[in-house]
């Protein structure tokens, strides 16, 4: 365990992934002093105006909208968009901030309840082998024969709006990957003696499978899954881009990217003039998926198996 | 001492050979082929043969890891071969086996502790200090410092973990062990330390043991009785003394023959046999021996000798006789 801390920290790119995500967990944790609500809900973006168009960064609180707040007895701290506003006078910063969490609930949520449902499954499925093997293993078939993308849009969109509904829809499509890893290794796991050592002791299935074989197979599929932190949250985002994710005003990165779909390309003659209606939102989403996959490839280069020798 | 522990009556294991796309079976690989011998209480039944003749497939069929496909396997007069997992367990506790790679047969994320405590863990016996405290009982026991049980195996040496294996084997108190070429991973050093401990084991714990070797010297060593193998069947069965002073089996007296001597006077005739083993897929017909040996005659490659008894405990399997 001490040898997989020193080596995080001795590698510059784990160490800039960790540090990145360091920064992700403590935007996270202190969002209530980062950004205070002004809502009862606090993913709930404020506005700052009643504008249709983006506003630039400093953008000050409107007058009309001060009213709005203060009749609602909320202290207002904060009085500038200090990112700019997106369409519709959103507060840009304050959607970040609190899209920090959003993006850590679906990215740890997703991943480990589709490894959970991929793990148990594989390890069934490579341990008992026959024709449960045959059933499961058919079934991952059929979920991976469907596009990803375009699976988890049409589940969202009958299950209906909300990043609940986006929840269910990326585990549903995303266990299948560690499905077939997990009951890849265990398959060349199961063979080994001390398998069958424990086997002659009388030791039952499920704790072979839960003491020997889980512990001997499971850290490629936890590699996996902290690179998939990452991709979940960018396509939680598409989601949101493409209208079937987070409700409307909710603080959510992909809604942020969103908001922005029509402002990208700026005025006539003034291009790019909403940058930060981009720029500040992709900027979030490019970090965080970054500082995961930093991360998921130090894990990688220490759990190798090839590179086990030194345990 | 003729009151047998184990009793195996046509034991039989086939493998099907699987080929193409929808796996079908298009032949069998003739692992055991209708064996049949006892093991008595206390003693120690050696089982040679060369590599691939079907030892290990007997000692994993005995203790039902590998599903016998006829044949029947008594442990003190029940009935084991055909009884369901769950009826097997209770025999488990009794039939324990140790292996012979002391690197893969231990767990590499588990600490010797969790090894050896294993089978108790398993079969709900001990609370968890006495389990820790006869854990360091049995340690100690295989002669391995109790205080290194929170250590994990690679970080012991190939005896060390072997002793390790031993351990785990004797948790559950068991009446017989299979020694699975228990030392031929050992260096010759090592090797007879190990040895000596099977055999201080052995009448400490009143073990039946199951020795199964290539090296016939190590069978000599520790062996009561000598079983010799050849191609998936019992070619001679016999007390020790009497077998290496009286081999009968072309075979059997070829293996003898290549017994080192430590001496270099020693002129000996080693009986080199021509050929390789056939294949266990497609023995051949007759007896398995006839191509190889030196004393065939007509009737070997028509008819497959039956095991007979010639004196009291020598049985072979050969026309010869």
């Amino acid at each position: 365990m001490n040898r997989i801390i020193r080596k995080l920290l001795n590698n510059t790119a784990s160490l800039i992934g960790l540090l990145l995500l360091l920064v992700f967990i403590l935007i996270a944790v202190f969002a209530p002093y980062l950004a205070p609500p002004l809502f009862p809900d606090p993913y709930q973006i404020p506005r700052m105006s009643w504008d249709v168009e983006p506003q630039p960064p400093g953008f000050p609180m409107s007058d009309d909208m001060r009213f709005v707040y203060e009749s609602l007895g909320k202290p207002i701290t904060r009085d500038k968009a200090i990112f700019g506003t997106a369409q519709g006078g959103y507060d840009i910063f304050y959607g970040l901030i609190w899209g920090t969490r959003t993006a850590f609930r679906i990215g740890i949520i997703t991943v480990t309840l589709s490894m959970l449902i991929g793990v148990i499954l594989g390890s069934l499925s490579a341990y008992f082998g026959g024709w449960l093997d045959e059933l499961l293993m058919r079934i991952t078939d059929i979920f991976l024969s469907i596009p990803f993308l375009v699976a988890a849009m049409v589940l969202t969109t009958i299950l209906g709006r909300g990043l609940d509904k986006v929840m269910i829809a990326l585990v549903a499509f995303g266990w299948m990957g560690y499905a077939r890893v997990i009951r890849g290794s265990i398959l060349s796991t199961k063979e080994e003696v001390y398998v069958m050592a424990a086997k002659a002791l009388g030791v039952k299935d499920f704790r072979i499978i839960a003491f020997h074989l889980l512990p001997n197979t499971i850290f490629p599929v936890l590699v996996q899954a902290s690179m998939n932190i990452g991709s979940m949250v960018v396509t939680a985002a598409a989601l949101s881009f493409l209208g079937v994710g987070a409700p409307l005003g909710y603080a959510d990165w992909g809604q942020m990217v969103s908001f922005a779909r029509n402002w990208i390309i700026g005025s006539p003659g003034k291009a790019g003039e909403y940058w930060y209606a981009v720029f500040f939102p992709g900027i979030f989403i490019v970090l965080f998926v970054l500082s995961w996959n930093l991360v998921g490839d130090t894990l990688r280069d220490i759990l190798d198996p090839r590179l086990r020798g030194e345990l | 001492m003729n009151n047998s522990l184990i009793s195996i009556k046509n034991l039989v294991k086939y493998f099907p050979i699987k080929k193409g796309v929808f796996r079908s079976t298009v032949g069998w690989i003739k692992a055991v082929d209708k064996i049949s011998f006892d093991i008595y209480n206390g003693e120690t039944l050696g089982l040679v043969g060369e590599s691939g003749c079907g030892k290990s497939t007997t000692a994993l069929t005995i203790l039902r890891l590998e599903e016998p496909t006829s044949g029947e396997i008594f442990f003190q007069g029940e009935n084991i071969s055909s009884i369901n997992k769950k009826q097997m367990r209770k025999y488990r506790k009794d039939l324990q086996i140790i292996f012979q790679d002391p690197y893969s047969s231990l767990d590499p994320r588990m600490k010797i502790k969790n090894i050896i405590a294993e089978g108790l863990a398993a079969h709900n016996l001990l609370d968890s200090r006495t389990r820790v405290q006869k854990v360091g009982e049995l340690l100690e026991r295989v002669g391995i410092p109790p205080d290194y049980m929170d250590r994990f195996p690679h970080e012991f040496s190939g005896g060390q973990r072997q002793r390790i294996g031993i351990a785990r084997a004797l948790a559950l108190n068991p009446k017989m062990i299979i020694c699975d070429e228990a030392v031929s991973a050992l260096d010759v050093s090592i090797r007879s330390q190990i040895i000596n401990l099977f055999k201080e084991l052995q009448s400490e714990f009143n073990l039946t043991y199951l020795f199964i070797a290539h090296d016939l010297s190590v069978i000599k060593y520790i062996s009561d009785r000598v079983a010799v193998m050849y191609l998936g069947k019992i070619v001679e069965i016999a007390p020790k003394d009497i077998f290496f002073k009286n081999t009968l089996h072309p075979y059997a007296i070829a293996l003898v023959s290549a017994v080192p001597v430590p001496n270099p006077d020693f002129k000996r005739k080693r009986i080199l046999l021509p050929g390789d083993v056939p294949s266990p897929a497609n023995p051949p017909k007759g007896c398995r021996f006839h191509p190889r040996c030196q004393k065939v005659m007509e009737i070997c490659s028509q008819v497959e000798p039956e095991l007979k008894k010639l004196d009291k405990d020598h049985y072979v399997s050969c026309h010869l006789y």
